[in-house]
């Protein structure tokens, strides 16, 4: 189903037959030079560069973990931790929330799933354009669409949400969770796969619909649902586009939607700041990892394999 | 597809129906009662469900109506109804980047269809050793392709781009094609692996005895049956592609080989996010070819998603 079970079941697998070496790295040819030189050459030099003071003019000066040291003191960076960590864990969890909620209520024998699956899956093929990081900056602005409309039920004195500070962010949460779609989908597919006599035979020994979908629902979607965070946790961490063209760029106001990458992106191609941004691409993909890896971890507490 | 179990005429055999009047109780009992209950609840949901799509597609109906209106309307009018077409937004939104919106729509266009000739080749014959082949290492090149999908691309953005503009390929769609043509997506390698492996291999050892290589075995009966999976890679290479910021941003620097959503960028920059008429105008333009996919593509879209868990 997933490549994450794909991983796992690796490790049984046997020799067979007689190999077809040349033919299977003739094939493998474009990918194999991908790896090298688009993935994994530069990943080691981005260790290296990390190491090194490095403005692209002069070549790299290798200044030991300076680089390291000086993010620990970066209250920027540390503040684009703090938003990034916030976006991540209230964005994530509602957005996977509302889409097995929603995907459950669909399986129910709705009619019209399709129109209803289409017309919540839209906004997820549209959401990571700039096109609508546009539209939220004007729904979300002072005179924009939800003022207007807070106004007409009589709310006075209202703030522009992307210029507040205290509410900037919460525009791009918004903007993350509308784009439920997907995991919807994902979930559809997975409730599919549930044998409806486990319900019929739950109903028939009085079991209320809650204890259905926590006894039945929960356990059985379990691997799907860990997949789903897994990934979207992923994503989660490295969104740009939003933050940028709601922000204008700037990570504003007062560094309120100063996303990680978004000052990734500041350091390395604004001020060409190459060792130090770098730097901030490794502590990137550390912390995806030891979450990842977090996210396996707890999963034996929770994910219910049926084979 | 509507689900079987809506269709039942036998009402206790509906659980929904059954859940609601405590499922153990009389039979009898439930199917009078149920139907009735079960309509109103039915009725119920549909009323929440259209409510929650519609609050889901408002935005996007009101930008898209909001872009036949003058500017200091859209700042008025919280509405759906048009009292006129004002259409100026789109010729004015057309023509106020330093080159015609069209330029971008082109630029962007050639891009996209780089990168899915790129990856529809790249991945397919990648994906068919995987699938086919038996070779050393390959369950380590496995693995390691699929630990690249979970790879975050800001952690070889810059010695790529020191790379690349080594090369002189700054400002060219060179940095953009070239990682799709050497496969660089590799969720699109195990999309295709999986579905290869979902194909009767009796097929291949056929066409073995009538004397095929592996390459005519490939391109003649791996690919034409692979289509489904080909279909998918395009539709989810197009919309990504399409929708690309991160990489424009970086990689393309003067306005003649902008993107669209490099234009839209430019267009809100240079307007203070002024003139919000002209600037939906051009959001719809961009927006038109990634719904027209939604439109034709859904079905692939659907199941790429279900069974791979793509975006």
């Amino acid at each position: 189903m997933s490549a994450l079970s794909e991983l796992g079941k690796l490790r049984g697998r046997g020799k067979e037959e007689t190999p077809d070496n040349v033919a299977g790295y003739l094939f493998l040819l474009p990918w194999l030079i991908g790896l090298v030189v688009i993935t994994i050459g530069p990943m080691l030099a981005s260790l290296y560069l990390s190491f090194t003071d490095y403005s692209l003019l002069a070549p790299p000066e290798w200044i030991g973990a300076k680089n390291y040291e000086r993010m620990l003191n970066d209250p920027r960076l540390l503040n684009s931790l703090r938003v990034t960590f916030t976006y991540v864990f209230v964005s994530t969890p509602l957005q996977l929330a509302l889409a097995l909620g929603i995907a459950v209520l669909l399986n129910q024998g709705m009619r019209g799933l399709p129109f209803y699956r289409s017309v919540f899956y839209l906004p997820s093929l549209m959401g990571s354009s700039v096109a609508i990081a546009i539209l939220w900056r004007q729904i979300f602005g002072t005179s924009g669409l939800v003022n207007q409309v807070l106004m007409a039920v009589g709310f006075r004195d209202l703030p522009g949400w992307i210029s507040d500070p205290n509410t900037a962010l919460g525009t791009i949460i918004l903007l993350h969770i509308w784009t439920f779609g997907s995991p919807m989908i994902i979930f559809l597919a997975g409730l599919r796969q549930i044998p409806t006599m486990y319900y019929e035979a739950a109903a028939v020994d009085g079991a209320s619909k809650w204890t259905q979908f926590w006894k039945i629902t929960m356990p059985l979607l379990s691997p799907i649902i860990f997949f789903n965070l897994v990934l979207q946790i992923i994503g989660a961490f490295q969104s740009f586009t939003q933050a940028f063209i709601v922000s204008g760029g700037t990570g504003g106001p007062s560094d309120s939607t100063m996303f990680y990458t978004l000052y990734l992106y500041q350091k390395g191609f604004a001020q060409f700041d190459m060792g130090y941004a770098s730097a901030m691409a490794w502590l990137l993909l550390i912390i995806i990892g030891v979450f990842t890896a977090l996210n396996f971890f707890v999963s034996k507490y929770w994910v219910f394999y049926d084979d | 597809m509507t689900d079987p179990r809506t269709d039942s005429t036998d009402v206790v055999l509906d659980n929904d129906v059954a859940i609601d009047h405590g499922g153990a109780g009389d039979l009898h009992a439930v199917k009078r009662t149920g139907q009735l209950g079960s309509n109103v609840r039915s009725v119920i949901k549909h009323i929440l469900m259209i409510a929650a799509a519609l609050l889901m597609i408002y935005p996007l109906l009101w930008m898209l109506v909001s872009s036949f209106r003058p500017t200091e309307e859209i700042f008025r009018d919280s509405g759906l109804v048009l009292t006129s077409l004002h259409l100026e937004n789109y010729t004015e939104g057309w023509t106020a980047l330093q080159y015609p919106f069209s330029r971008y729509l082109i630029n962007s266009m050639i891009l996209v269809l780089g990168c899915i000739l790129g990856n529809v080749i790249s991945c397919s014959l990648a994906a068919y050793a995987f699938a086919r082949l038996r070779f050393k290492f390959k369950n380590i090149f496995f693995a390691i392709m699929l630990l690249t999908i979970m790879l975050p691309m800001h952690v070889i953005i810059v010695p790529q781009y020191i790379l690349f503009s080594q090369f002189g390929w700054v400002n060219t769609f060179i940095p953009l094609v070239l990682p799709k043509l050497l496969a660089t997506d590799a969720f699109f390698v195990f999309l295709m692996v999986q579905f290869i492996r979902g194909l009767p291999k009796e097929l291949d050892e056929a066409a073995r005895i009538d004397g095929c290589g592996h390459w005519k075995i490939f391109s003649r009966v791996i690919m034409p049956l692979m289509t489904p999976a080909i279909a998918t890679t395009v539709i989810f290479t197009f919309i990504w592609t399409w929708n690309d910021f991160f990489s424009s941003l970086i990689y393309l620097t003067s306005p003649e080989m902008f993107t669209v959503p490099l234009a839209l960028k430019s267009f809100l920059d240079s307007t203070g996010g002024s003139n919000w008429g002209a600037m939906f105008a051009m959001s719809i333009v961009s927006l038109i070819p990634v719904f027209l996919v939604f439109l034709f593509g859904q079905k692939f879209l659907i199941r790429g998603i279900a069974t791979t868990g793509i975006k």
